[in-house]
């Protein structure tokens, strides 16, 4: 467990918890597509190299060995970067995975903007778009070091697919351990009544600071985190939505696919409210780092506070 | 069971598969009759399966990755005991368990649930190497198409199990020479087949796919392989012993009709009497 407020990737707590779950669970092997040192599986391989099997530079073939090691009753966790675990191996998961509904674990790091450096051609910002539309697929995207602990083990004990989305950059945490999870349950970390503020993933960092800085200016935010994006929390939705009139949603990822899309989806059929989304709007990324890219795409705190400002004051 | 017997159930897995995809009024007959004596030694001979207990973790696999050869599959299967030969009517109709791809979450028996080409072969893989995780002694038996290799994931999947060994997994080539758009070497030609999975680390044997014989000497062969996966090269003709499909490139994804499913169950009564003359 690392202390409220000290950096940590989530993919870093990913490396962590397989090897606690590993001495656990003889079943669970870990495949990767020669990235482990960066998808932190390599902590698994070390403890474990029997379980371990590194695939090379071939997501679609790793993907669908995983899917033989589940149908033979192994609990494969298969790790790369999130555009190539999602996009290069898509058909894979979708067919040999998701199809027949195999109880395979997907494990994506480096997802989002905060690549940084790398710029478009690895910032994944559809990967949840990918994997939240494929049936019985589970789709969860950890805020910090404890949810993202807790999101693993609940792959585990969870019989069926499950996509996690990790990051590659440092994040604060924000959760302690007294944090109440559950799979497929979102939690409110701030309750007001002007409008209600959805985030998941990393962006629950920006939008926790983007809450105190509304709060102090006289906007009552609602914060809620979604860690779950499929099957998305519905009832948590539509009662905060009811309560407040206005709801933003907050991802690092397009808008067009991702959490906002799926908030829209809930809200249209259930309780139509004004819906802002927060993200990257239909562009690719670029090279920078991944403060400087939070900054540019208005994902970062500033960005959140003054989305939201904008959106509570021409709806007003 | 002896060739005879071998031969007369082969004749039986066409007559399903014809009647199969005639009833669906679709599906692939050229590339399941081509397979009809593979899928025969396979369910018959080769591997240790109990229809009683499908889903028995000790049990050999087979993974179609030429998933939609299944109606040769299906007809084995159905002949083995797995569901009766009956159902074979019900091939690709709405609420089937005989799905136009293999469901393995619907027909117990099926082992992956294959159609999208090249994924089989991998997931056949990860069985593998389960099976050698676990020190179980069963065997994994994997179906490709000549066309199929050129999917890349398929030469992905090859390096990956040479480079493992993984001497519990059988793959086969129903090398008939012919795909959707043409004959295999005009399309893009994959040979010399044996000389590339050769040097992917596999050991290559190449047959008759028509021979119980050497079916049986090839199946015996890969299980004495230590240290490498085998692949067998299995010749064989597609739309083979009915007349008016063998070696016709139309015939790969399309379903016969009324006269000609007449004519093609009347090559395989032919065949039928003939084998009944032999045992005689």
């Amino acid at each position: 467990m690392a202390e409220l407020g000290s950096r940590i990737a989530t993919r870093e707590s990913y490396g962590h918890m397989l090897q606690e779950l590993g001495a656990e669970n003889p079943d669970i092997v870990v495949l990767d597509a020669d990235l482990s040192g960066s998808t932190k599986t390599a902590m698994f391989a070390q403890k474990f190299p029997d379980r371990f099997f590194d695939c090379g530079i071939a997501e679609g073939n790793m993907m669908a060995i995983a899917a033989g090691l589940a149908a033979a009753g192994k609990i494969p966790f298969a790790s790369s970067f999130a555009m190539f675990a999602t996009g290069r191996a898509y058909e894979q998961i979708r067919n040999s995975i998701g199809y027949p509904h195999l109880n395979v674990k997907i494990a994506a790091s480096h997802a989002g903007i905060t690549v940084g450096e790398d710029g478009a051609s690895h910032q994944c910002l559809e990967d949840i778009a990918l994997m939240r539309q494929i049936p019985g697929m589970v789709v969860m995207n950890p805020a910090d070091d404890t949810e993202a602990r807790r999101c693993v083990r609940a792959a585990v004990e969870h019989v069926g697919p499950v996509y996690i989305r990790l990051g590659r950059s440092a994040v604060p945490v924000v959760f302690d351990d007294s944090m109440k999870f559950e799979m497929g349950k979102g939690q409110i970390l701030h309750e007001g009544t002007d409008v209600t503020l959805i985030a998941t993933g990393i962006m629950c960092d920006s939008a926790m600071q983007a809450t105190k800085a509304l709060e102090a200016e006289g906007i009552s935010v609602e914060l809620i985190d979604i860690c779950t994006i499929k099957p998305i929390d519905r009832e948590i939705i539509v009662n905060s939505a009811r309560k407040t009139g206005r709801v933003v949603t907050a991802e690092e990822h397009w808008t067009i696919g991702g959490l906002g899309s799926a908030v829209a989806e809930v809200l249209s059929e259930d309780c139509p409210t004004r819906l802002c989304r927060i993200g990257i709007n239909d562009v690719f990324g670029q090279s920078g780092s991944a403060a400087d890219l939070m900054h540019f795409y208005q994902l970062d705190a500033e960005g959140v506070t003054n989305q939201v400002r904008a959106f509570v004051n021409r709806t007003r | 069971m002896n060739n005879l017997e071998l031969k007369k159930t082969a004749n039986k897995v066409r007559e399903g598969i014809i009647t199969g995809v005639y009833s669906a009024k679709a599906g692939h007959p050229g590339g399941s009759l081509s397979s009809a004596e593979i899928f025969t030694e396979l369910y018959f001979e080769e591997m240790h399966i109990n229809p009683e207990k499908p889903c028995d973790p000790d049990r050999d696999r087979l993974v179609l990755s030429k998933g939609h050869a299944c109606p040769g599959m299906y007809a084995a299967m159905a002949l083995r005991g797995y569901f009766p030969i009956e159902e074979m009517k019900t091939l690709r109709h709405l609420g089937s368990r005989l799905q136009g791809h293999p469901s393995m979450a619907l027909l117990p028996g099926v082992d992956m649930s294959t159609g999208s080409l090249g994924q089989g072969f991998s997931a056949a893989i990860g069985m593998a190497l389960a099976g050698r995780l676990d020190r179980k002694s069963y065997r994994v038996y994997s179906l490709l198409g000549d066309g199929e290799l050129q999917e890349g994931e398929i030469w992905e999947a090859a390096m990956f199990a040479g480079n493992q060994k993984l001497d519990n997994l059988c793959a086969i080539i129903d090398n008939n020479d012919l795909q959707i758009d043409g004959r295999v070497e005009d399309v893009n030609d994959p040979n010399p087949i044996g000389q590339k999975f050769e040097a992917f680390k596999f050991h290559v044997i190449e047959i008759d796919g028509h021979d119980f014989d050497q079916l049986r000497a090839a199946f015996k062969e890969a299980r004495e392989t230590k240290g490498q996966p085998t692949v067998i090269i299995a010749h064989t003709v597609k739309g083979k012993d009915v007349s008016f499909m063998e070696n016709a490139v139309g015939w790969h994804g399309k379903a016969p009709n009324e006269e000609q499913y007449k004519v093609a169950m009347a090559d395989l009564a032919r065949i039928d009497e003939k084998l009944a003359k032999e045992e005689a």
